[in-house]
């Protein structure tokens, strides 16, 4: 019971009475396994996400109702660097504040990109610029760039996702986001008005 | 010339060899595979060349689709002491009693496994009391979570469930998952949400990208490798 009969004329043995079992190949054929095996792959590779998302991490300026004056932090005109984003994924730029409705922001060909490095170029110009006064000595050594980002109504998430990024990308270690003021948009209009852009 | 004699081979190929990469790599797959998690909207995340990962537990998902209509979700991964499904039900009791929306333990528990809640409180109850199809087609057509600029507004229902979902489990990491094509006041009005109640700090899903060269960063980066 226990061998296997594995000569081809063992079968005479057993006499021309006894039915010759046929010998069958041990082999398979593999084919339809691997289709199957295949298919299965093709299904596991389509559904499964091998890397997982990222995650960016925001801190917002800390805001309360009841603040003072004397309780918000100051940003230096000098320092300081307005991003605007609007419509259609354009960013104007701005150098300062532009709390002063006297002195309106300068119009600059320059301050007008739909892509994040034509900011980044703006942002490094601004960088040496600061460095330069701080040999110059109008500004103290800790001082810094710092960033405002007002994002428009007609701006949209990956706007501002970009712009943050891009704070990152060139090393802008004070940035905020700050709400859009009626200025900052007429400056948008006039500089839409100067470039020709609808 | 005398012509070579080509001994006539077999067509048929050993497909031992090719059955066992194959099912290898069928192994690597499943095993690598982590199901999506079917969320109700379909949500592009903008890329950034941020590295952290997001966490599996512990989080809380205020998902923005590309209409502005927001979705709220907590994580139900079971690890840990925090998060998972106790957290879910959890949530849901709480919510059920500071609501009063006499849930019953079935809509419950279909709370408990089911994904993003996008439905305002007045139809929290009928929704998960329907079945997968007709919730998927109220998603649709849902206005998404009530928010306002205010938290304090009384109509502003994310924050009711961002401030029940704390007060279960302080440790909550906030996510928020934005669409490319999200309007900036959408977000904006979740930033709002969360800035009245003194949350300034959370994060944003991207996806992974290159660091452009020549930057501060890729200097870095070419610095610490």
């Amino acid at each position: 019971m226990a061998e296997l009969d594995t000569s081809s004329s063992g079968s005479h043995k057993k006499g021309p009475g006894v039915k010759k079992g046929k010998k069958l190949s041990t082999r398979i054929d593999l084919t339809p396994m691997v289709d199957l095996g295949f298919l299965l792959i093709t299904f596991f590779m389509y559904t499964t996400t091998l890397a997982k998302p990222k995650t960016m991490e925001i801190n917002m300026p800390y805001k309360d109702k009841n603040m003072t004056e004397e309780q918000k932090s100051k940003v230096k005109r000098s320092t300081a660097l307005t991003v605007l984003l609007s419509k259609d994924h354009r960013i104007y730029t701005y150098a300062g504040i532009g709390d002063d409705p006297t002195k309106p922001p300068v119009l600059d060909p320059i301050n007008i990109t739909k892509s994040t490095v034509g900011l980044r170029k703006v942002i490094v110009a601004k960088k040496q610029e600061i460095e330069q006064l701080k040999q110059a000595g109008t500004l103290m050594p800790s001082d810094q760039i710092t960033v405002l980002i007002k994002p428009d109504t007609n701006s949209t998430f990956k706007d501002l996702v970009d712009v943050f990024d891009e704070m990152t990308i060139d090393d802008v270690k004070v940035y905020a986001k700050v709400d859009i003021t009626d200025q900052d948009r007429d400056f948008i209009k006039k500089t839409q008005e100067a470039n020709g852009i609808q | 010339m005398p012509k070579v004699k080509m001994a006539r081979k077999s067509t048929n190929i050993d497909m031992t060899a090719m059955c066992d990469v194959a099912f290898l790599l069928l192994t690597f797959f499943m095993l690598a595979t982590k199901f999506k998690k079917n969320d109700p909207v379909m949500v592009v995340t903008p890329s950034s060349i941020s590295q952290i990962t997001v966490p599996d537990t512990s989080i809380m998902m205020i998902t923005i689709d590309n209409k502005g209509r927001v979705f709220f979700s907590i994580d139900r991964k079971n690890v840990g002491e925090r998060g998972g499904a106790e957290a879910r039900l959890g949530l849901i009791n709480d919510m059920d009693e500071y609501k009063h929306l006499n849930l019953t333990p079935e809509e419950k528990y279909q709370f408990q496994k089911g994904a993003a809640i996008g439905v305002p409180f007045s139809q929290l109850k009928q929704y998960l009391a329907a079945d997968p199809r007709l919730q998927k087609q109220m998603d649709e057509q849902s206005p998404g979570i009530p928010v306002d600029t205010s938290a304090d507004a009384p109509d502003n229902e994310l924050a009711t469930w961002i401030r029940v979902a704390r007060n279960n489990n302080p440790f909550l990491r906030i996510l928020i998952k934005g669409d490319v094509g999200t309007k900036y006041p959408a977000v904006d009005k979740v930033i709002n949400t969360l800035g009245g109640m003194k949350i300034f700090r959370f994060n944003l899903i991207t996806n992974l990208e290159a660091i452009p060269p020549g930057t501060a960063a890729y200097e870095d980066a070419q610095k610490q490798s």
